[in-house]
């Protein structure tokens, strides 16, 4: 077992390589392609366990390091390491990998191999991207997404399927292009690609902003942040039901990560300067995102607004520049990875049955299918922060963090406007349940509709769960974050922090602002 | 500073039960849903809430043994959220306020669920409607017992949640579905008021927490009420638009007529009894936060008072009979808000208990009628149904005389208390006053219009309907018989000292209230003299003006008679006066109070079609599509352009080829830098 658990991270991220490959070349037959896959993505969740119950939650160190010279002397290496944001992340990643699978049971038919080839191997480039502690690891991770996400929605989408995935790609690779380029400017400063040979350097306040920025962009599409969305909408509603779940539950998520992780670390003055910007723009996305969803004749497009609306409250979260802020960012990550995933799923369920996905098209479905109507209610509720539930800790650790923030500029204005979010949420969430399932059943076509079948309740049944378990006890999650989060924004507190008191620790900035940055500036004048 | 409340707390783990017991309930029927009998299913939902009530009652009595200055009970059942100092503990606990407010929730749940098993016998979602009211009874039990804000918050939330799956039970009917999404969104513009007062309390108390010491607690709290202070006002605004959203005050008081699409047991239990008292209840636990600011205390008395006004004249007009109830507790909850704002808490929650009696009869007797009548709701076709329904005819009277403040009825005592307190109490006068005794008059004048249209005088529904017309069954009218009794005898444990009693309801709730004005003037250095003033000065007029108070009493229940007498020669007679009435100035004062102040019409086009429009036209159409789709991402600029091209490129169906020239594009850079190095 040792030869397992000495290099725990690298299984995790190669064994679904490995399935993939087998996939492509040797398992070419339907039906052990789907049990392979199933198996593969199983065994991955049970190796990702003992990631969870051998993590020490009392450090914000790496844990389960690998570390081999890889290129240029050793100044690029092959560098894994795993925190507990890291770990969260993995987990959701993993146990949403043998979901998404089980849910493709039905619903895809053709070149079956290669689209579970594709499903695992972004499994293991998502997994690298967590791990990997070495930036040009990381951008190599980064990039390898996109390419089975490319094809998953390209090949296997619906009527506008090529316009769809090219605009993904491109969007997403305009971003990477910057990134890299600002990789690159810190490896020739640096002297190396290892993660904390970047966090030691001392760049001048002028470099850090164009760097910030040439990271952030990258990231802030990802998420995607306001007004750099359009992307999603289309490849959500294009993408087969097992590309938006993952494209929902864990892509977005990198773009998040990828902020909490590098962005804001490495580059203090870009965060201090650009936040009340990005935060800005954030709760723009939390209402606009709630306001377009509201009016979306599609429900999976509802859902894919919705998330606009969901990832801003994440984006606040990390930019109100405080440690409940944060942790609640990561909370979100979570709670929406479960809830819009599990969302996705359902419509996936219906669009299977009706090949529709027109809320006009339905009505009355609480008759026929009540199981169904049942756990949509709950996922509906879910993705509404109720409280009980994972969303509300997330949203209340968010907006509380936000309003108590005192480096952020008029974090309290900012968070009455995001609480609006709250309210609209609901509005568009109960609407779309109520024209979809309440009242008559008038159209006959949605008459003698099956409801989920066993299969389809073992898919859902997990994130539910979950879903509750998060909403009851947090303390799951934030007792094996905190450590790390502290670590992270650990670069963030420059300057004579304030006093330690209890209270403090809390709401008092992890980052002092520099003198005049206290106000709304869009763009810093020094850079025109 | 601390408050003199005692700290010597005692653990009482049957708590949790109180409240686990009805999920446990819920869990049962809706998780084995129809492979349980319908006797089973009955059995479970009455058992738990029946258990709980017992527990509560048991709590109580220990809670009653203890001296009165440590009547406290806790139950610390876990950590909920807990990350650096922000520590929200999942515990219950039980005082002398919510001991009331968990007899009164559980008892009068008891006795619906109990009369739910007739009303809803024939019903084919018996099995869902249990589960839906056990899980009610849970969210309200923790929204009462809960020891901090955070959670009553999740019963407040969990409740709403309650209300909506029970307003739209009937969801076949489009309109019960939107009249419930409509009561779960109103809720949400409070709660989203309600979530800022929580953010702002939290921020301001965080800095002075000690060790150990939970956030939101409500013993935490009121012992650092002092650095409260300064944001009183603000935060106690800001919890109070959340309770006019729970509690139906104005502004958002617009979802409460509509709920009544629900069945009529679930009116009775969270529409009049229990849950829209909620509000109320939040303002009394946080007490000691509103009376550090006279300011907020006036806005919630005046609101109150305006409510409790707007609704009865809205009640005059009505023609269907739940809805004439439906805003008579819109009405009756502005007096509890009316109290509460003029310092005397007690009263308010007197008033939750006695309404909850009277107005839970007064809706399960109009259940009973509706059933008679083979659902039709229409007084207009009612009529003399007093000699079919001799029980429901008899105990809706008696509910009748209560809520009109008839002496020694339940309603006298505490509603006398109200006006008497919104004339004494600190902020009240006059003005109050008048208004609350006009509502008093108006009370009395449409409950007795809604008597005589339905009891009085001849049926004037169709034969098949008239055919039908019976008293209900056992399960239906025991409750109603229960209730009335309450609905006397209700009253006399706060019988006033004025009539020789010595209201020992208010005396049970004095260590929680009494809490709440120490902290009043001890913050008074921070400019709270008048309002510990205005308390004295309360205390010493409680006994100085006794004749006075006996006289005002006099009034009002002379007035409240005049009320019921004048209902009763309108409608009894075939007299012309109501025709009169209606026609004055064209008719136009009589319409405008039919449709409810066209306060709906002018909410729909100031604020859902505007959004709509600017939501759809504006943000998707212009914003997503046009600006940033369209000229930003697909069009002309250049920096676009370039991208345009490549999309040119990859729709020819060259993107493998260029997917896998750029991965070839990082190798060859990967080998370039492992070369170089």
């Amino acid at each position: 077992m040792s030869f397992i658990t000495d290099h725990i991270l690298s299984w995790v991220t190669f064994l679904p390589l490995a399935g993939s490959l087998l996939l492509w070349t040797v398992v070419r037959r339907e039906g052990p392609a789907r049990l392979l896959a199933l198996g593969v993505a199983l065994a991955d969740f049970v190796l990702s366990l003992h990631l969870w119950f051998h993590f020490d939650p009392k450090t914000g160190v790496d844990q389960f390091v690998e570390r081999v010279a890889w290129l240029a002397d050793g100044r690029i290496s092959y560098n894994l390491g795993m925190d507990g944001i890291s770990l969260m992340l993995v987990m959701l990643t993993t146990l949403l990998g043998p979901i998404v699978i089980l849910s493709t049971w039905r619903a895809v038919t053709e070149r079956v191999p290669e689209f579970m080839g594709f499903l695992l191997l972004l499994q293991a480039a998502m997994l690298g991207t967590f791990f990997a502690r070495d930036m040009l690891l990381f951008y190599v991770f980064w990039e390898a997404m996109l390419i089975p996400m490319y094809f998953i929605i390209g090949v296997w989408g619906g009527q506008r399927r090529l316009y769809a995935a090219v605009k993904f790609f491109i969007f997403t690779m305009v971003g990477s292009v910057f990134m890299l380029i600002g990789i690159i400017y810190m490896y020739y400063h640096a002297g190396s690609m290892d993660l904390r040979a970047f966090l030691a350097l001392d760049l001048p306040r002028q470099a850090q902003l164009w760097l910030f920025g040439a990271f952030f962009l990258a990231f802030a599409i990802k998420v995607p942040l306001f007004p750099l969305h359009t992307w999603l909408p289309d490849a959500h509603v294009e993408a087969p039901t097992a590309g938006s779940v993952i494209l929902a539950g864990v892509l977005l998520k990198m773009g998040t990560y990828g902020m909490l992780r590098f962005a804001m670390p490495l580059f203090p003055q870009g965060v201090a300067t650009f936040a009340p910007l990005i935060s800005t723009l954030a709760v723009i996305g939390i209402i606009y995102g709630a306001l377009v969803a509201l009016v979306q004749p599609d429900v999976k497009k509802l859902v894919a607004y919705s998330s606009v609306s969901h990832l801003g409250f994440a984006v606040l979260g990390l930019f109100s520049l405080t440690k409940l802020g944060v942790a609640g960012s990561l909370y979100q990550m979570l709670a929406h990875g479960l809830s819009t995933g599990a969302l996705f799923l359902l419509v996936g369920v219906i669009y299977e049955r009706r090949h529709t996905r027109e809320i006009s098209e339905f009505g009355g479905l609480a008759h026929g299918m009540p199981r169904y109507a049942t756990i949509f209610l709950i996922t509906t509720l879910a993705s509404m922060g109720l409280p009980g539930m994972a969303g509300f800790v997330a949203e209340f650790m968010i907006l509380f963090g936000t309003f108590g923030s005192t480096t952020l500029a008029h974090g309290r204005l900012l968070t009455v406007l995001a609480s609006t979010g709250v309210v609209l949420g609901a509005i568009y969430m109960l609407w779309m349940y109520q024209r979809v399932f309440l009242g008559r059943r008038d159209n006959p076509r949605n008459e003698g509709l099956a409801d989920l079948s066993g299969r389809e309740l073992v898919v859902l049944l997990p994130l539910v769960v979950l879903m509750f378990w998060l909403g009851v006890r947090p303390g799951v999650v934030l007792d094996r974050v905190e450590a790390s989060i502290d670590r992270v924004l650990a670069p963030l507190a420059i300057e004579g922090a304030a006093p330690a008191g209890l209270g403090a620790a809390l709401t008092t900035p992890v980052l002092e602002l520099p003198e005049g940055q206290g106000r709304f500036v869009f763009g810093n004048p020094e850079m025109r | 500073m601390h408050s003199p409340v005692s700290e010597s707390v005692i653990q009482e783990s049957l708590l949790r039960w109180i409240v686990l017991l009805p999920l446990l309930g819920a869990a049962i029927n809706g998780l084995l849903n129809r492979r349980l009998p319908k006797a089973a299913v009955g059995a479970i939902a009455c058992g738990a809430v029946g258990l709980s009530f017992v527990l509560s009652l048991t709590a109580f009595l220990r809670l009653a043994a203890l001296p009165a200055e440590s009547r406290l009970l806790v139950d610390t059942v876990a950590r909920w959220i807990g990350f650096g100092p922000l520590r929200v503990d999942m515990g219950f606990a039980m005082d002398p306020l919510n001991a009331v407010m968990a007899l009164i929730v559980t008892g009068v749940g008891f006795l619906i669920h109990v009369y739910s098993l007739g009303y809803m016998s024939h019903d084919k979602g018996f099995q869902r409607f249990f589960t839906y009211l056990n899980l009610f009874i849970f969210a309200m039990m923790t929204l009462i017992l809960g020891e901090n804000l955070l959670m009553l918050f999740v019963g407040w939330e969990g409740v709403g949640l309650c209300s909506y799956l029970l307003i739209s039970f009937w969801f076949n009917e489009e309109a019960n579905a939107i009249a419930g999404k409509k009561a779960f969104v109103v809720n949400r513009i409070g709660d989203f008021g309600f979530l800022l007062g929580v953010f702002l309390l939290g921020a301001t108390l965080l800095p002075h927490l000690g060790a150990g010491e939970g956030l939101f607690s409500f013993r935490v709290m009121q012992r650092h009420a002092d650095v409260l202070a300064p944001a009183a006002t603000a935060i106690a605004l800001l919890l109070f638009v959340g309770a006019t959203g729970k509690s139906a005050q104005i502004p958002l008081y617009i979802w409460l007529p509509d709920a009544m699409a629900g069945p009529t047991p679930v009116s009775a239990l969270i529409h009049a009894a229990t849950m829209v008292t909620a509000g109320v209840y939040m303002i009394c636990r946080m007490n000691f936060l509103f009376v550090l600011s006279p300011a907020a205390m006036h806005v919630v008395a005046i609101v109150g008072a305006a409510t409790a006004l707007l609704a009865a004249t809205i009640a005059m007009t009505q023609n269907d009979i739940k809805k004439v109830l439906a805003y008579s507790t819109v009405s009756q909850l502005g007096y509890m808000m009316l109290a509460c704002g003029v310092g005397a808490f007690a009263a308010g929650i007197f008033h939750v208990m006695t309404h909850a009696f009277f107005k839970a009869l007064l809706f399960l007797g109009s259940g009973s009628v509706i059933h008679a009548m083979s659902g039709e709701q229409d007084m207009r076709v009612m009529g003399g149904l007093w000699k079919k329904l001799p029980i429901t005819f008899w105990t809706f009277l008696a509910g009748t005389f209560a809520i009109a403040g008839v002496f020694p009825l339940a309603g006298f005592f505490s509603k006398d208390e109200i006006l008497w307190k919104a004339f004494s109490g600190q902020g009240g006068g006059v003005g109050l006053y008048a208004v609350a005794f006009l509502v008093a008059g108006l009370t009395a004048f449409y409950m007795m219009r809604l008597v005589v249209l339905t009891f009085h005088g001849q049926n004037r529904a169709g034969a098949e309907v008239r055919h039908h017309i019976h008293e209900s069954p056992l399960t239906m009218t025991l409750p109603l018989v229960v209730l009335a009794v309450l609905s006397v005898v209700g009253g006399w444990i706060g019988w006033p000292a004025f009539l020789g009693g010595s209201n020992r309801f208010e005396q049970w709730l004095e260590p929680v209230f009494a809490g709440g004005h120490h902290v009043a003037a001890a913050v008074a250095g921070h400019g709270g003299e008048a309002l510990a003033e205005g308390a004295a000065a309360a205390h010493g007029a409680a006994h100085e003006g006794m004749g006075l108070e006996r006289a005002l009493a006099g009034a009002s229940l002379t007035w409240g008679l005049l009320g019921l007498s004048l209902g009763y020669l309108v409608y009894s007679r075939r007299t012309k006066v109501a025709d009169t009435v209606r026609g004055i100035a064209g008719g136009w004062p009589y319409r405008v109070l039919l449709n409810k102040y066209y306060v709906d019409e002018a909410y729909d086009g100031a604020f859902i079609r505007p959004g709509f429009r600017l939501s759809k036209t504006v943000l998707w159409k212009t914003v997503d599509a046009g600006v940033i789709d369209g000229l930003l991402v697909n069009g002309s600029a250049l920096v676009v352009a370039v991208f345009g091209s490549l999309l040119r490129l990859l729709q020819n169906g060259l993107v493998r080829f260029y997917a896998w020239s750029f991965t070839v594009g990082v190798a060859v850079f990967v080998v370039y830098l492992s070369l170089k190095g």
